[in-house]
């Protein structure tokens, strides 16, 4: 392990752990960060707080291009506590003076960001869907606008570090290259006392990991669905279709969904291969989740909703009578198909050019 | 126990998508648009209450915004809080997560000795989540976000219920200290007209910058480091093929697409 303990990064990224795992996030965040960072001639810094190098999150983080991994290491850092991580990173920031510091939009990246803002008296972007570095080498951070169909690039041109958390799932994973970066351990100096909380006990699902960010079909709905009878109809044509259902804020909020069905700018980010949004008006909020479909078709009573200029292709109309014949229409092909009775007969079920 | 909730008056958000629909001006205009709790301070308020109802003690509401937004804070008032303070000073303009977390922390320590914070996660219009662990850290107290459950375990000592992605943790901490509630945490209880006589009755107290000790360059649109760079249409304009007329037909032409595209 190297013993240099001069660091040489601009832009840190805190490459987040749970029980010893890396958060997805944190390693997005590296990759678009070595993108960002190296044409400017800057280094990129994951920085790791935890207990135990032993279990290999060091070696991960290097195989995915981390030019530095700073690493703080004590017994009392083995769980996360807020206010103990914000002033072991204070500390760093301030011995270092990284340009930049990215922390994921997550529960802990949330909380943690906060602090480690306030205590550095520096602006925090949060939860951005979108990083860009200016030729005057500032971070700007893409944040939906209020409501308009605008996004806004935020930044703090006068504070040091420039900092953001990004949602989940925005950019993509880093391709696993050579290892060319160096360890770099850190003095970590705490006191049972800083600890202020105790983690008694963490319990979590063992859930369809990113089933929506990894859908290839998701139908959403809105709040022009009405009513949880209603939205049944969205998971109907989610059915028919194979697909994943995603939502919009108001039906979250009123119960028709689960928060873990939301997309956009408090929710995921998504890259179907098809989309359909049924009962939604088309705020940005919303849109810039889907911004990667491929083919985005948008079912709306309103003509004069935004997502009609934000679709491939718009069906105006009540989805109470355009769902059930779309699911009928839809059943005519599977069942043709599935009466095919091999490959060699595509001449069944309007496959053939015959039949248009 | 002292127990403080910021209440933020947000405008209301059915008003808000109507208005922001507005094909002539396609931007959002504020006036005219009522105000509301926001509705996690909501809940904040009702674990509040709740604890109060348990462990005794008093409920003070606080929030920073302009006069114009009383009788959004008598709702608070009528909901059951004790009293309601106010911070509004035109020096506090502008002020972002940062400055806003600098002047409620200061506000907060002149109500010393206090035991416990509440906010929600988020508001319905920044929704930047930033406040109650900037409150908290301006206070060097600890905070736990996205609260679903808060038991006391003695006077001091509580049990609260963090979630985390795709689960929880069940965290042990000591007041004093600041929780932000998620929307699990409850149902907020029904207003009635005599809450709303009773509510008439308490005390709404305004806090100038005069009454607060706040360092200058901290506050307001100075204190305030995150400034917008420009804003921009993103590129989300698609080729917008539109259908219209007979429900079956347009189905139908959908169905076609998709079957082509190899969906169905």
């Amino acid at each position: 392990m190297a013993v240099n303990k001069t660091v040489q990064s601009e832009i840190w990224v805190f490459a987040e752990q749970r029980q010893e795992e890396l958060a997805e996030v944190g390693l997005e965040l590296l990759g678009k960060a070595l993108e960002l960072a190296h044409p400017a001639g800057w280094k990129v810094a994951s920085v790791l707080v935890s207990h135990s190098l032993e279990n290999g999150l060091c070696e991960q983080l290097l195989s995915f291009g981390a030019d530095e991994v700073l690493v703080a290491d004590h017994p009392l850092l083995s769980s996360y506590c807020s206010q103990t991580y914000a002033k072991i990173l204070e500390k760093l920031i301030r011995e270092y003076n990284p340009e930049v510091f990215l922390l994921g939009a997550t529960a802990m990246g949330s909380d943690l960001g906060a602090r480690l803002a306030a205590k550095l008296r520096t602006g925090l972007s949060a939860h951005c869907i979108g990083l860009e570095l200016s030729s005057e080498k500032k971070l700007l951070s893409v944040v939906p606008g209020w409501g308009g169909n605008l996004l806004a690039r935020v930044y703090s041109p006068h504070t040091q570090p420039q900092m953001a958390t990004v949602m989940p799932g925005v950019f993509d994973m880093p391709k696993e290259k050579k290892v060319n970066g160096r360890i770099v351990p850190v003095d970590v100096d705490l006191k049972p006392e800083n600890v202020t909380y105790q983690i008694l006990e963490i319990r979590r699902e063992a859930v369809q990991e990113h089933a929506l960010e990894k859908a290839e079909v998701v139908i959403a709905g809105g709040w022009g669905i009405g009513s949880k009878e209603d939205w049944e109809w969205v998971e109907n044509l989610s059915e028919a279709l194979n697909g994943i259902v995603g939502a919009t804020r108001p039906p979250v909020d009123e119960g028709w969904a689960k928060e873990n069905q939301m997309i956009g700018q408090s929710g995921r980010t998504i890259h179907p291969k098809l989309y359909i949004g049924v009962g939604i008006s088309g705020q940005m909020h919303h849109m810039v989740g889907i911004k990667g479909g491929e083919l985005i078709v948008a079912i709306n009573q309103d003509p004069q909703a935004p997502i009609f200029e934000l679709c491939d292709l718009g069906l105006v109309g009540d989805f109470r009578e355009i769902i059930p014949n779309l699911i009928r229409a839809l059943k005519k092909y599977s069942q043709s198909e599935q009466e095919c009775p091999g490959p060699g007969c595509d001449w069944i079920g309007g496959l053939s050019p015959l039949k248009p | 126990m002292r127990i403080i909730v910021c209440l933020k008056p947000v405008p209301d958000p059915k008003h808000w998508s109507r208005l922001a629909l507005d094909p002539e001006t396609k931007t959002l205009i504020r006036e005219g648009i009522p105000s509301m709790i926001n509705p996690l301070d909501r809940k904040a308020l009702e674990a509040a209450l709740q604890l109060r109802e348990k462990e005794g003690g008093e409920v003070i509401t606080m929030s920073m915004a302009p006069s114009s937004t009383m009788p959004v804070l008598r709702e608070g008032l009528a909901m059951g809080a004790d009293l309601s303070i106010l911070l509004s000073d035109l020096a506090f303009a502008g002020s972002d997560a940062l400055a806003t977390s600098y002047i409620m922390a200061t506000a907060i320590r002149k109500l010393t000795p206090y035991d416990l914070i509440l906010c929600g996660d988020q508001t319905l219009d920044g929704s930047t989540s930033l406040v109650s662990a900037q409150i908290a850290e301006f206070l060097d107290i600890p905070n736990l976000m996205h609260v679903s459950a808060i038991k006391a375990q003695s006077s001091r000592v509580f049990h609260v219920r963090s979630q985390i992605e795709h689960g929880y943790m069940l965290v042990e901490i000591k007041t004093p200290m600041v929780l932000s509630v998620a929307k699990e945490i409850n149902e907020p209880r029904y207003i009635t007209l005599m809450n709303i006589l009773e509510g008439e009755e308490k005390e709404i107290r305004i806090w100038s910058s005069r009454d607060l000790s706040l360092s200058e360059p901290w506050v307001g649109l100075k204190g305030s480091p995150s400034q917008m760079a420009d804003l921009f249409m993103p590129e989300v304009k698609r080729k917008a093929e539109i259908l219209q007329g007979d429900p079956l037909e347009m189905a139908r032409t959908l169905a076609d697409r998709l079957h082509r595209t190899g969906y169905c």
